[in-house]
């Protein structure tokens, strides 16, 4: 399914060298570290944790579009990999999943990557509320909403897509139909079997693309940007991917589907998939991918460290961070708070 | 024709008057309806703040079903004033990415029950991204909710909301309830860095009084309406003109009763409350919602908390019914009226301890 209109310009040109390397780069960063968030969770380091192993292609592909000078990301928990690919410092990204600060210690306005969000649809409004205003302020950014198969049933959705084709605000609404909403799969959750299809509804032009196939999501994202960028309304991009391993570190895939199963569902590792096809182009060789991984184990031993170190936050934030503005009922309970604390 | 406000100035605009000779008390001083109270409110904050966008279902051409909105979208132009899809969960999820944008969004949900589609997103979504976001991303969002009975409305169309709100850390609620205190806190509420509910009384939109536009008081905390001496009634929005009443005709058999418009259903402005029942030592809290877990429950607590001792009697709630919010036929009997609350005073004032 492609129903948006073929790229031009910039948008249309292909990946260098350097950028396909990059790519590839990125993807090993977000696999080692997301497999790794997963040990932590195992060592006790993290509460718990959202993988998104298999999903590589979709996030670093979408995230490689955004041009965090105008653009703005908002996603939901599963977004690691695209906070990774714009250049969230991944601590303060991580230290959502330690149980430190919902939301995360990330600032989203400098990282233009919105809190982490646990509500499955609810920041797609806030995506085209924010690009509503881009194009009230006459600026050229635009939204990237993450959602998955499971969210798109959700009424926000739909509320979403009406508002962003009749508002034709610039929004590109990016879909990792990753086969699964915990344990319900895409079939008994999605109506008509594509949540693509939908965007005609809407008036909205989609895309369907193979979300394991990196190079695919970064030339439809593009393509996309540009279409949005251009003051043509919303786009819609479907990734087909699959989440292999399970909905958070407290699920049991095993539960609805076999390993068989998963195996047959997941098809080729896309991480495997971009390496065969780089040493098949010529594009990079065995001394890279090794000098890739090694980046991406230091990389993730930083990280490690760093969410060790973190501490508690301060409990006054509690009471401090809830308005610009306090009241006296909380600063009353911070007072009393205070002192019964001092007592322990 | 309509009330716009384009129609009916008998005062000048205060920040369009630089220049002319010196307002006099009588210049600065308009009759006006709560609605236009209101328009007028919205119109000089848009006329203030660059920032400031008003949205919902038909607030634009239409000017609002209470016309509230009127004649704002042909001054302001449609960048500012705009029509929305009809959809609450949209409009208010709408006025999150846009506070995220820098802008102040004042989006209206038409009637108070409509506000339910939208919980989620006033909840889990405005109420806090401040916290969420550590202060980075403030909501300043002034939600306008025409509220509570009164209009004989069809379902869902008179809803009392503000225990619910309240009750919702990160929101602010407020209900004026006449139209100098509509012009006030509206104008107060629409340039406050965080979240508030503004709840009208839509029984009150068509009710004229005196508007001083150029000196509002505080516009925050309580306010006492009605000096007294024998007990304080303790109410907001519509019910603050009907415990006006109860008071005067209480006068008539002395008894002398103190009328406090809380204004403020959060933050509650406990020392008022606490000012006003040491002096008076008896209180009845007067409101439309259901009776269980209302607000009244949270308001008799503080006074008992901060006037123990001084109380001649527990405070008296005179309230709805927990009851779905009855048709216009009932409405009357749901909707605490003079005589009940006329029943309320009397059981406080000849309370005896046991």
């Amino acid at each position: 399914m492609d129903t948006l209109p073929v790229a031009s310009g910039d948008a249309a040109e292909p990946l260098t060298p350097a950028q396909l390397r990059e790519l590839y780069s990125l993807m090993v960063a977000v696999r080692h570290l997301d497999t790794s968030a997963i040990a932590w969770q195992r060592q006790g380091i993290i509460p718990g944790y959202a993988p998104e192993l298999g999903q590589e292609a979709a996030q670093v592909g979408s995230g490689y579009a955004v041009d965090t000078t105008r653009d703005f990301v908002f996603p939901t928990y599963r977004e690691m990999g695209v906070a990774r690919t714009i250049g969230v410092d991944m601590v303060a990204y991580m230290s959502t999943h330690k149980a430190t600060w919902h939301g995360g210690l990330y600032d989203p306005l400098e990282s233009r990557l919105a809190p982490i969000q646990a509500v499955v649809a609810g920041s797609v409004l806030h995506a085209v509320g924010w690009a509503h205003g881009q194009t009230l302020d006459g600026k050229d950014g635009v939204a990237m909403t993450y959602f998955g198969d499971g969210a798109s049933s959700q009424g926000d959705v739909h509320e979403a897509l009406n508002f962003a084709a009749v508002m034709k605000a610039p929004v590109v609404f990016f879909v990792q139909n990753n086969g699964w909403a915990i344990s319900v799969p895409t079939e008994r959750q999605v109506a008509g079997g594509s949540v693509a299809a939908r965007a005609a509804g809407y008036g909205i032009p989609a895309l369907r693309i193979d979300g394991d196939d990196v190079v695919a999501v970064v030339e439809a994202t593009r393509r996309a940007f540009a279409h949005a960028r251009a003051g043509n309304g919303p786009v819609l991009i479907e990734a087909m991917t699959y989440r292999r391993g399970p909905h958070s570190t407290s699920d049991d895939p095993g539960r609805y589907r076999s390993l068989d199963e998963e195996r047959d569902g997941a098809g080729v590792d896309p991480l495997e998939r971009f390496r065969q096809r780089l040493l098949a182009d010529g594009v990079a060789d065995e001394a890279f991918f090794a000098e890739a991984l090694a980046a991406a184990k230091a990389e993730e031993e930083q990280i490690r460290t760093g969410i060790q170190a973190l501490g508690s936050r301060p409990g006054t934030e509690m009471f401090d961070l809830v308005f610009q503005e306090t009241t006296p009922a909380l600063q009353a309970q911070a007072a009393n708070w205070r002192e019964e604390s001092e007592h322990v | 024709m309509s009330n716009s406000i384009l129609e009916g100035e008998s005062a000048v605009h205060p920040t369009l008057a630089a220049g002319a000779p010196e307002s006099t008390a009588a210049a600065t001083t308009a009759v006006m309806s709560m609605q236009q109270a209101l328009n007028r409110a919205l119109d000089e904050v848009l006329a203030d703040n660059p920032k400031a966008v008003i949205f919902g279902e038909d607030c634009g051409r239409l000017g609002g079903v209470f016309r509230i909105t009127d004649g704002l979208q042909a001054k302001h132009g449609e960048q500012r004033v705009f029509d929305t899809p009809l959809a609450e969960s949209g409009i208010l999820g709408m006025s999150v990415g846009l506070a995220m944008a820098g802008f102040h969004p004042i989006p209206e949900v038409q009637f108070d029950g409509f506000a339910y589609p939208a919980i989620n997103q006033i909840v889990c979504q405005i109420a806090r991204m401040n916290y969420r976001s550590r202060g980075t991303m403030p909501m300043p969002i002034t939600l306008r909710v025409p509220s509570f009975g009164g209009i004989r409305a069809p379902e869902h169309h008179g809803e009392s909301l503000e225990a619910l709100f309240a009750h919702v850390p990160g929101l602010k609620v407020v209900s004026p309830s006449n139209p100098n205190e509509a012009y006030h806190l509206l104008k107060y509420a629409a340039t406050r860095p965080d979240p508030v509910i503004f709840m009208e009384p839509k029984s009150r939109y068509w009710q004229k009084g005196d508007v001083n536009l150029a000196d509002g008081g505080s516009p925050t905390g309580a306010k006492v309406m009605r000096e007294g001496r024998h007990l304080t009634l303790v109410a907001w929005g519509a019910m603050v003109a009907r415990c006006l009443q109860v008071a005067e005709l209480a006068a008539e058999d002395g008894i002398d009763i103190e009328v406090l418009d809380l204004r403020w259903l959060k933050p509650i402005d406990a020392e008022a409350l606490a000012a006003s029942v040491r002096k008076t030592r008896r209180a009845v809290v007067v409101h439309e919602a259901p009776l269980t877990s209302g607000l009244g429950a949270e308001v008799a607590q503080l006074i008992t908390q901060s006037c123990f001792d001084t109380l001649r009697a527990p405070v008296e709630r005179v309230t709805g019914f927990d009851v779905p919010y009855p048709s216009g036929d009932l409405e009357d009997e749901y909707i605490p009226n003079i005589d009940r609350i006329l029943f309320g005073i009397q059981r406080v004032l000849e309370y005896k301890r046991g």
